[in-house]
């Protein structure tokens, strides 16, 4: 990771990979959620709506993602003082809220045919829903912040102390009883029929390339923010 | 090199008491922040009478009965250690069904009738599609839906 402290050669690597995430990221989602809709057959109890699965679980998985992500980066910044640290957490802030918004909305869709409610508040969702004021909360406090040289501190520990809620996210259905259904897909077992299953990897590679090529643009769009802010100040100061 | 190391630790010492609290809020909040009862707790009398609240469990097959007004039925929760009646007038979701999960809203009545102003149907974490079912089918099941109408 330290070969990245330098911008330059991060923007060197982050250049050329952008659209190679993002056209690939594109193209297998494409893939994927088009199979979801035509190839894959309907669940013997939910019908039809098992499909919007292809588009909750990737959703989901990035918005979790996405903290962790967050979580990393302060923890980089507070330690190592990591110049990109800060820009790399605050990159992820806003596709990882849009991500956790699309998990919600997608899930009450489904959840209104399925167990006959749009919203219940069970920890599995109510833990999500945290999530995403979390989110809200970091752009909003980073956003606030962020004229700082080496990014905002109140920011990085924000990041980390809210990862607390992904671990309680993830065992909310283990550790209370809850509407929402536990894990289909352990280490250890699946109980995802191989015909229903099978688009949902491309799925879940297909949304977190487009995620990695959303991260790295907004990170290329930051890092020429605040290069535009020096040379203006260097341009006053003259 | 030295600052570095102390930031380090007092990070991992931060991040180690966050996980620690977050987990004795957790576990204090295990009764509470579940969502609904289990027949169980009824049977054991933990269930407050008259208070709103959920039940929930898995329907038993055979157990739906319909009143005479067409519109009010019956049915029994199990979660394997203890059963809970119920009755509810209104409309069902798709997905409720004998041998599913549900999940009631109501009120549990001094009889030891749990009263439900609305019904949620459950979704276990297991996908099959529909003619995965009938293979599947298991004896077990088929003796139980012949034994329900002879």
């Amino acid at each position: 990771m330290h070969i990245f402290a330098n911008p330059n050669r991060f923007l060197g690597i982050a250049r050329p990979l952008t659209p190679w995430l993002g056209w690939g990221g594109a193209v297998l989602t494409a893939i994927a959620l088009l199979s979801g809709l035509f190839l894959t057959p309907p669940e013997q109890l939910q019908g039809e709506s098992v499909r919007i699965m292809y588009v909750h679980v990737p959703s989901a998985w990035l918005g979790m993602g996405g903290w962790t992500g967050i979580a990393v980066a302060s923890l980089m910044q507070l330690v190592w003082r990591h110049p990109l640290a800060a820009v790399a957490a605050r990159a992820v802030a806003l596709p990882g809220a849009l991500f956790t918004a699309i998990c919600l909305v997608t899930g009450s869709i489904w959840g209104r045919p399925t167990w006959g409610t749009w919203w219940e508040w069970d920890g599995r969702l109510t833990s999500m829903l945290v999530l995403l004021f979390l989110y809200i909360a970091y752009i909003a406090l980073a956003g606030a912040t962020a004229d700082r040289a080496g990014g905002s501190r109140v920011a990085a520990i924000f990041g980390l102390v809210g990862a607390i809620n992904i671990p309680i996210i993830k065992y909310s259905v283990d550790w209370w009883n809850t509407l929402h259904q536990t894990a289909s897909i352990t280490l250890t077992k699946n109980t995802i029929d191989p015909s229903i299953l099978w688009p949902l990897p491309i799925a879940l590679i297909g949304f977190s390339m487009l995620f990695g090529g959303i991260v790295l643009m907004r990170m290329r769009a930051l890092l020429a923010e605040a290069r535009i802010e020096a040379r203006l100040k260097r341009m006053a100061d003259a | 090199m030295k600052a570095k190391h102390q930031r380090l630790v007092l990070a991992l010492v931060a991040v180690g008491a966050i996980i620690g609290a977050a987990f004795l809020a957790m576990s204090a909040l295990k009764d509470t922040a579940a969502l609904f009862r289990t027949p169980s707790e009824v049977a054991k009398g933990q269930v407050p009478i008259d208070k709103p609240m959920r039940l929930a469990g898995m329907v038993v097959p055979g157990s739906i009965a319909r009143d005479a007004d067409g519109v009010t039925i019956r049915f029994l929760l199990t979660d394997e250690g203890a059963t809970a009646p119920v009755r509810f007038r209104g409309i069902t979701p798709d997905l409720f069904k004998e041998g599913s999960g549900a999940v009631a809203e109501g009120r549990l009545g001094a009889d030891g009738i749990f009263v439900a102003d609305n019904i949620l149907a459950k979704h276990d974490e297991r996908y099959m599609p529909p003619q995965m079912e009938s293979a599947m089918k298991s004896e077990k099941d088929k003796a139980a839906r012949q034994g329900r109408r002879p």
